[in-house]
């Protein structure tokens, strides 16, 4: 069942387009990767592709292993002695599972926003000041550009530049999440992991992150975790489908959500998924 | 068509209450060109009449056909082959209300003619014929829809191109006719409109084929050569 290789389709490329797609780069590689919580074998040699400066969602249902996968990027599985992965992660070429890897510099490359809001109980301004000091040394001036450039990558710059004194956790839910997102690429990743990141938002706050991620894919490389199938069929350029630990279809979203190529996607993706 | 149902047991009868409302719709313009091409073989005026006073059912059928579909694209946000599904049928209704029309037509022209007090009309017997070939592929069409039989629908692209060469059979009897005698030039033309209206339902009776196409195999095939119609109905590239 499993399959997964790259893509020849860049989004945006269609097969008789005179016009060659785009060139396509692969950030992050999945190569024979499997990961155990302790005896159980929670993803099965997975192999996939996530390219540069696109937007890339798992869908699945729960318990697919999607968040794990995701997780597995930044090695948030450290944390856990019983967590284990094999196999190849590739980050621009180079293993991240190996273990001479800085897992602080790791982090730095690869950023993560959770489902639930989490801002530091600090100020706004030192929300997002607090990741950048432990990566760089910056002067004052140049600590309040990167704060002001990072407030307003994630479109939350007007609503705050008030009142930057004021704690994170006087915010609404949305605007914690934009905070969030603020803090996460402030240090200038790579990557952007995403992890559910609207599920807790109204439809307004979910429309503003959504145009946000559309934003962000020019400069960062985003993977996103959603239950929401609309939101990956708007948001994302590629999307794969999860299930019991396997990738089972993985291609271009338009592809995959009007012409998917295998019948257990479509039976997920058109609900009827028993 | 996916064998298991929806989560949604409602959204499940939505679909299958729009199937069932499309081929409603496809039988009642069957019956109306069958009816229009009968009315003209035997001269009833009368029937004539009703044909094209009843065109404004099917009319009525497609708008309401297109809000239904609307709606189940709101309330449902459907993907893959339900979407397909919807978005065919939209086309799909388009097609059989232009059907509609050129009964209505064939209708018209009729009273036309028989108020000119001609009650001979040229290539009756192939403009019946053709008619006969045009229901047939339009019936075909509708069961194709209701079996989601793509390979049929492949058939009727191609039996397309009989009715397409008997209407060039019509003209090229019509043109004699008007060249020995010029009094037949104005019933003629007349005939000509009816000829070309059950072309047109040869066509549109294609385009439900391909819809069909479409909406089982997820290809869309308008534009394409009849041998890469034929290979994607079959299913080169089916779903796993």
């Amino acid at each position: 069942m499993q399959e997964s290789t790259p893509l020849p389709i860049a989004v945006g490329g269609n097969k008789n387009d005179d016009h060659p797609p785009a060139e396509l780069k692969t950030q992050i590689a999945f190569r024979n990767f499997d990961f155990y919580y302790g005896m159980f074998h929670a993803l099965k040699n997975i192999n996939l592709d996530i390219y540069h400066s696109h937007v890339t969602a798992f869908i699945g249902p729960s318990g697919c292993g999607k968040s794990t996968l995701l997780r597995a990027i930044n090695r948030m599985y450290d944390l856990y002695p019983d967590q284990r992965a094999e196999g190849e992660l590739l980050l621009d070429g180079e293993n991240v599972l190996d273990k001479g890897i800085d897992i602080n510099h790791l982090r730095a490359r690869v950023g993560m926003v959770f489902q639930k809001p989490t801002p530091f109980p600090m100020a706004i301004y030192d929300n997002i000041a607090f990741g950048v000091n432990l990566q760089e040394r910056l002067s004052r001036t140049e600590m309040d550009d990167r704060v002001e450039w990072a407030l307003r990558k994630a479109a939350l710059w007007d609503e705050v530049k008030g009142i930057l004194k004021q704690s994170g956790m006087s915010l609404s839910g949305g605007q914690q999440q934009r905070l969030c997102i603020a803090r996460g690429i402030a240090v200038k990743p790579e990557v952007l992991l995403l992890d559910e990141p609207t599920s807790a938002l109204d439809p307004i706050s979910t429309m503003r992150i959504e145009e946000l991620i559309s934003e962000l894919k020019q400069e960062f490389t985003i993977v996103i975790v959603t239950h929401n199938m609309q939101q990956a069929a708007r948001i994302s350029d590629y999307t794969a489908y999860m299930y019991l630990g396997e990738m089972i279809e993985y291609g271009v979203t338009d592809q995959i959500f009007i012409k998917p190529q295998k019948k257990a996607t479509e039976d997920y993706i058109t609900g009827r998924f028993g | 068509m996916p064998s298991n149902d929806h989560s949604f047991k409602r959204y499940d009868q939505e679909l299958e209450e729009i199937r069932t409302r499309v081929l409603q719709m496809g039988g009642l313009v069957e019956l109306q060109i069958h009816d229009a091409i009968k009315a003209l073989s035997e001269f009833d005026l009368i029937e004539m009449e009703r044909v094209d006073k009843n065109d404004h059912r099917i009319n009525a059928d497609e708008v309401e056909i297109d809000q239904t579909c609307a709606l189940i694209i709101a309330r449902r946000q459907p993907t893959a082959v339900d979407l397909r599904m919807l978005m065919g049928i939209s086309k799909i209704v388009t097609d059989l209300e232009r059907c509609g029309d050129k009964a209505a037509l064939i209708a018209r022209k009729g009273k036309v003619i028989f108020a000119e007090g001609k009650m001979r009309i040229p290539c009756l017997a192939d403009i019946r014929e053709a008619g006969e070939m045009a229901v047939g592929l339009l019936r075909t069409a509708l069961n194709a829809f209701a079996r989601q039989d793509a390979v049929a629908a492949a058939a009727i692209v191609r039996d397309d191109l009989e009715i397409d060469r008997k209407f060039q059979g019509i003209t090229r009897q019509l043109i004699t006719f008007i060249m020995e005698d010029p009094r037949m030039i104005s019933i003629s033309f007349e005939v000509m409109f009816i000829a070309k209206a059950v072309e047109r339902i040869g066509d549109h009776a294609k385009n439900i084929a391909e819809q069909i196409i479409y909406i089982t195999r997820g290809t869309d095939v308008r534009h394409v050569a009849f041998d890469q119609l034929e290979r994607e109905a079959q299913g080169a590239d089916e779903i796993e």
